[in-house]
């Protein structure tokens, strides 16, 4: 009885792939699309992203501190909601607003709600809606080499013509981190490499969007006009960084489809119906409203021969 | 006397209407975008409260109780009507402020409320004092609420200007969503306050939760005393 023998409950076989790996992967698929982001807007662009990533850092570390639980900040989560926060923010967005949508984010959308895994809503895209709301003109306002311009998604709205290779490398106005299609991607290709997101979610969210714009668009199969709404706005981004939260989306694979389906459609209707030019943003936020439903409609049977149909 | 001063407590601290009780949530959220109008429809409802407790509670004899809620809902109609047309006669701006809401005071359940569990079963002294209570009370909830939201969302109590011109308003304090997040965090402050005073005694814990006004127990008492 001299060899004590390390007793525990089960998992016994453990993985090595933890949260904060996983967050750190997703950091790094974002750095060419930020990288790009800061050069094509300059240094107000990484001002805002200093300024998000620190606050939503310091913001968890403070509250956690103040209100004695385990302080995360190690698994780099907050650090990666402020970097998407940035990401979302047009390059002009005074350095007060950075910091009230990171306080946001962190307090109020995911820290009251439980920390991380009990969110019930992308913390960073809940922030830039209540940024949107709260300070319109401000939201709304992209300067494009010192000139206030409109973004391709809102020329395209009004009919007008867009340069389609610009849109897809990205020299075009938007938010610091959604303008270049082409640099989003490769980061998405990684994380899909290596496993961290599944292909369902943004694959079902593209394709259902493609088949909305061909139906309803009045431009009907027009090759222009279908890469110019996938690589315009917050699709991109949306897709592959937001839409694919593991907190707030679906777990079930049938789930994931139909959740991007469902995004797929509501972008649609947003974009070509709603008031705005971009609609990414709500749509990801209300069907992360819709997750446990979804996830409730689709959860598979268990494998074997069940004894009764029991009413749910 | 005494009585009387128990029943202002009651309505202005301890049975809250807007932050203890959640009651009257339309008016509540839709009206408070300043602290005038907040104002406004507090003191609105507090004087359509004080009479129809008097009148429902002078009447309570006579009200046969299978009509009951027809006849609270005609006393209160009533009284309604009669200050949609005094506001509208001597207070226009809050009128057209309040707009719609003035006559969906008839609906509040506030009004309801108090008439099926307090005017119908008191004096009508103590009656009135409970409208008066739970008027105020439900007054000092709706212009604190406006107060927040006005001074974030145009930097403004009362209309007086109080941040600095500087100060861009927080459009959404404004907006519907504003309401929500202020009233769940003032909410939330007067828990933390009433809290820290000591527990409240867990009163009637035998009756069950449902009767029981003691909203920040939670049924946490009952599972205590099963144990």
């Amino acid at each position: 009885m001299s060899e004590l023998k390390h007793v525990s409950s089960s998992p016994h076989i453990r993985s090595k792939i933890t949260t904060s790996n996983i967050m750190l992967l997703v950091i790094f698929a974002l750095m060419p699309a930020t990288l790009f982001g800061v050069w094509n807007f300059g240094i107000s662009a990484l001002m805002n992203i200093v300024v998000c990533v620190g606050v939503s850092v310091g913001a968890e570390f403070i509250y956690e501190k103040l209100m004695h639980k385990k302080v995360t900040v190690n698994d780099y989560s907050a650090a990666l909601t402020g970097l998407l926060l940035a990401l979302n923010l047009p390059p002009n967005a005074t350095w007060w607003m950075s910091a009230i949508g990171s306080l946001f984010a962190i307090i109020v959308v995911k820290q009251l709600f439980g920390g991380l895994g009990q969110n019930f809503m992308n913390p960073a895209l809940a922030a830039r809606c209540f940024l949107l709301i709260a300070f319109t003109g401000r939201m709304t306002d992209f300067t494009y080499d010192g000139v206030s311009t409109a973004t391709p998604l809102a020329l395209l709205k009004n009919g007008e013509s867009v340069n389609i290779l610009d849109m897809v490398i990205g020299k075009t106005a938007g938010t610091i981190g959604e303008t270049s299609a082409v640099l989003l991607l490769a980061g998405a290709a990684v994380l899909i490499v290596l496993g961290v997101i599944d292909l369902r979610i943004p694959a079902s969210y593209i394709i259902s969007f493609v088949v909305f714009i061909v139906i309803f668009g009045g431009h009907g199969f027009d090759l222009n006009y279908i890469v110019a709404h996938l690589s315009g706005g917050g699709l991109m981004l949306g897709a592959f960084f937001m839409a694919t939260d593991y907190v707030t989306s679906p777990i079930t694979s049938k789930g994931q489809i139909v959740y991007g389906i469902l995004l797929g459609i509501l972008t649609g209707i947003f974009r070509l119906f709603g008031g705005s030019a971009e609609g990414v943003s709500y749509a990801i936020i209300f069907c992360n409203l819709l997750v446990p439903l979804i996830e409730r409609v689709t959860m598979p049977k268990p494998f074997g021969p069940e004894e009764k149909e029991v009413q749910a | 006397m005494n009585k009387c001063m128990e029943r202002l407590f009651n309505g202005l601290v301890k049975e809250n209407p807007t932050f203890v009780l959640m009651l009257g949530m339309c008016p509540t959220l839709a009206v408070t975008t300043s602290a005038m109008n907040g104002l406004g429809m507090g003191l609105t409802t507090t004087v359509v409260l004080i009479m129809s407790n008097l009148i429902i509670s002078l009447l309570r004899k006579v009200i046969p109780d299978k009509v009951r809620i027809p006849a609270y809902i005609v006393i209160i109609a009533s009284f309604v009507t009669l200050v949609e047309l005094l506001l509208e006669g001597f207070i226009p701006t809050l009128y057209s402020a309040l707009g719609i809401y003035i006559p969906l005071i008839v609906v509040n359940c506030i009004i309801l409320g108090r008439a099926e569990s307090y005017a119908s079963k008191n004096s009508p002294v103590a009656s009135a004092f409970d409208g008066i209570g739970m008027g105020l009370g439900f007054t000092v909830g709706l212009t604190s609420i406006g107060m927040v939201r006005e001074i974030l969302g145009v930097g403004q109590i009362f209309g007086i200007q109080i941040l600095p011109s500087s100060y861009e308003g927080m459009t959404i304090f404004i907006l519907a969503p504003g309401a929500f997040f202020v009233l769940a965090a003032l909410t939330a402050l007067q828990n933390k306050v009433r809290n820290s005073k000591g527990k409240p005694k867990a009163v009637g814990c035998s009756e069950g939760c449902g009767a029981c006004q003691n909203t920040s127990c939670l049924g946490k008492e009952q599972t205590k005393e099963a144990k």
